[in-house]
């Protein structure tokens, strides 16, 4: 596979033209355009069920394109979504972690996975604070924030090229919201993009270079986001 | 989730055709024909007596049954290698009919047991592993006609249909020799494997013919019946995404 | 495929360690199974001796379907299948190394259980080697067609009553094979035991190449 470099590929990061994905029989993106140019840090807005996190899946090769085009890191999203897989990082609701390993159990298994370098692994740990006592706790017992910490390390020992990071500021304290936004800084620095989706909208305005409504499973023309303004579903 | 429905699908609105009107008749006809040479003209069996009579409709039966269950395993390959809709349905329809001939087959094999042998159910090999044929078509129509999204009803099921003929060649081998290791096989020497001549070939073969005809007319039907259920599925899209789109509207 | 099938099987086993499920629960409920046919059967007679391998391997089918639930179990909490998904992993290697955990599991089962059958019903035990390999054969042949059905039944609100119906039809010439390899070796007659282990190493190579090929386009379906 071939190593281009986000920031001198020709190609937009992602590309999306009347993207159409069903879930079942229910169209949860009605023919999305969306180009997002690399090392951006787009923010996703819009209603619960406008269809964010299915975006955001979609984008990560785990729903099928079912109409339209869909070009992810330059693997077309039609033909085989799972080329694109390993290349991103997708922080969801749910936090993929085995509850009944230990903290650095899981970071090291989705990090071998991934095929990371175990010198990750440790840096990912050190940097979310998990490398004290908490390494050895069972996931099972471990708080939401902290629940969440762990599946952000697993995410950036991986280094993925494209971060979808679905609401990552839930559930996370005043400073866990701040490492976030570090993190997400730091990849974009190193040459990654980010796409999130957060109701933290004063938060993720400062984070995000740029800003798209999601409503009705298509994306709006909106070109001059009120901050807080009309989005009143926050959890 | 709401989609409508109210538009009507093109094309086939109908499971019954010309052809399939001529084929209803002729089965019809051949089945007549099966009752009159099974029942009134051909003679009693010299060691079985009237009971013989049944093996007319068992014996075409239980091919038809192994038919259905190869077409099942074919239809699910052609699904799972070319993505091919049509030999899906034809997979789903081929085991649902197998299904019901090979509960036939069953039904009229103890029927003919009870006179014959004396018992409704031996453990011969040949029940037995019939007996597990109608357990694996079971478990596959379990999973075809699950309440889950339609992709993942098809693909699942698509893998046990593929498994289905070398699961049922297994099974029939292991049964086998699980029974003739122990026992010699004396209960079919006068059974199915006699030799049949005159009008009671005769008879055997409108079986076959009757048989085949009216597997033939289900399996058309049946396809066409899921056909349109798909279809009606699928109508309901244009109108799902301009429904979700116009969500999104500030109103 | 072989470097993923060892982390997934490394997973799995220390999770298993962690948990102790199959030992405290599992295993256990294997014993009851023993305890329980000899209150259906009379003990006294030889009916118990007579049908160990029989009774035997019913015990490790039912425990080899509690083993696989609990398999697939620990993949189904908080989007672990996605998880798995994204992971870049080679679905062949994830159902190789499924497989493998389990037959480690049920190898341990089987053989505390053998105890268990020795000790409870006073069978005589013969023919080592016909018992060994039938008991890898046999296991190989359940953990393999039980995680391809496993992953089959796998996320559907009904898998527990699924995977039974489905699998067991399937197993049952793996029943049938270990009953009567095990019989042969009881009975001082292990030449009639070889040809079931031929017929279940059939068995199951034909589930661990289905396993290779139909687990990627199973782990895409949720």
């Amino acid at each position: 596979m071939e190593q281009t470099r986000p920031a001198l590929s020709p190609v937009p990061v992602v590309h999306l033209r009347g993207a159409v994905a069903l879930l079942g029989r229910f169209p949860a993106l009605a023919g999305v355009d969306l180009d997002i140019e690399a090392r951006r840090i787009v923010l996703l807005r819009g209603a619960n069920g406008a269809g964010k996190t299915t975006l955001l899946r979609t984008l990560a090769g785990l729903v099928p394109v079912a109409g339209g085009e869909a070009v992810v890191l330059g693997v077309d999203l039609v033909a085989d979504p799972r080329a694109v897989r390993h290349r991103v990082g997708l922080l969801g609701h749910a936090t993929g972690l085995y509850d009944e390993l230990t903290v650095g159990d899981n970071v090291r298994f989705w990090a071998r996975a991934a095929g990371a370098d175990p010198a990750d692994v440790e840096r990912a740990l050190t940097r979310l604070g998990l490398d004290g006592r908490l390494r050895t706790v069972a996931v099972g017992r471990l708080s939401a924030g902290q629940r969440r910490r762990t599946s952000l390390a697993c995410l950036i020992a991986r280094r993925p090229e494209l971060w979808l990071l679905d609401e990552p500021h839930a559930g996370l304290d005043q400073e866990g919201r701040d490492l976030v936004d570090t993190l997400v800084r730091e990849a974009v620095a190193a040459g990654a993009t980010v796409v999130l989706s957060s109701h933290e909208l004063d938060r993720s305005l400062q984070l995000a270079d740029s800003v798209i409504t999601v409503a009705g499973g298509v994306v709006r023309p909106d070109p001059s986001p009120a901050p807080g303004a009309n989005d009143g579903d926050a959890r | 989730m709401t989609t409508q429905l109210d538009a009507a699908p093109e094309g086939l609105d109908s499971t019954g055709s010309r052809g399939t009107r001529v084929l209803g008749v002729l089965a019809i006809v051949g089945l007549a024909a099966l009752a009159l040479f099974g029942l009134v003209l051909s003679p009693p069996d010299a060691s079985q007596g009237e009971v013989v009579r049944i093996l007319y409709v068992h014996v075409p039966s239980a091919t038809f049954a192994y038919i259905g269950c190869f077409l099942t395993t074919i239809g699910s390959a052609m699904f799972l290698w070319r993505r091919s809709a049509w030999w899906e349905l034809v997979a789903y329809a081929s085991a649902e009919i197998a299904t019901v001939f090979t509960a036939i087959v069953l039904v009229t094999g103890m029927i003919w047991g009870r006179p014959t042998w004396g018992v409704f159910w031996v453990w011969d090999a040949r029940l037995t592993s019939t007996a597990m044929l109608l357990l694996l078509l079971l478990g596959y129509l379990a999973v075809r006609r699950l309440p889950a999204d339609h992709d993942v009803r098809t693909k699942r099921s698509a893998i046990i249909g593929l498994l289905l003929v070398p699961n049922v060649i297994i099974v029939r081998q292991s049964v086998q020799w699980w029974r003739t290791l122990h026992q010699k096989p004396t209960l079919l020497a006068n059974g199915v494997g006699a030799k049949i001549e005159g009008l009671m070939l005769f008879s055997l073969f409108i079986g076959f013919i009757a048989i085949g005809l009216v597997f033939a007319w289900l399996l058309i039907h049946r396809f066409r019946l899921a056909w349109l259920e798909d279809q009606l599925d699928d109508a309901g899209l244009d109108a799902a995404i301009a429904e979700r789109r116009s969500e999104g509207e500030p109103s | 495929m072989i470097r993923d099938a060892l982390l997934i099987a490394g997973k799995d086993l220390r999770l298993e360690l962690r948990s102790r499920v199959a030992l405290n629960q599992v295993l256990p409920f294997a014993l009851l199974v023993l305890v329980l046919f000899a209150f259906a059967l009379d003990p006294d007679k030889s009916v118990l001796t007579q049908a160990t391998p029989g009774l035997y391997w019913i015990a490790v089918l039912f425990s080899a379907l509690l083993a696989l639930q609990r398999s697939f179990a620990i993949e189904a909490t908080d989007g672990n299948r996605d998880a798995l998904r994204l992971s870049g992993l080679d679905p062949a290697g994830i159902f190789l190394g499924k497989v493998m955990a389990v037959s480690a599991q049920l190898l341990v089962l089987e053989a505390l259980l053998g105890v268990g059958v020795a000790v409870l019903y006073t069978s005589r035990i013969e023919g080592w080697i016909l018992l060994a390999v039938t008991s890898v054969v046999a296991t190989a042949s359940i953990a393999a067609a039980g995680t391809l059905y496993g992953v089959l039944a796998a996320g559907l609100r009904v898998r527990e009553t699924l995977l039974p119906l489905l699998l067991l039809p399937v197993l049952a010439p793996v029943l049938i094979g270990s009953t009567r390899a095990f019989e042969a070796a009881l009975n001082g007659s292990p030449s009639e035991g070889w040809p079931w282990v031929g017929l279940m190493s059939i068995f199951a190579s034909l589930y661990v190449v289905a396993g290779i090929f139909g687990f990627g386009p199973l782990l895409e379906e949720s």
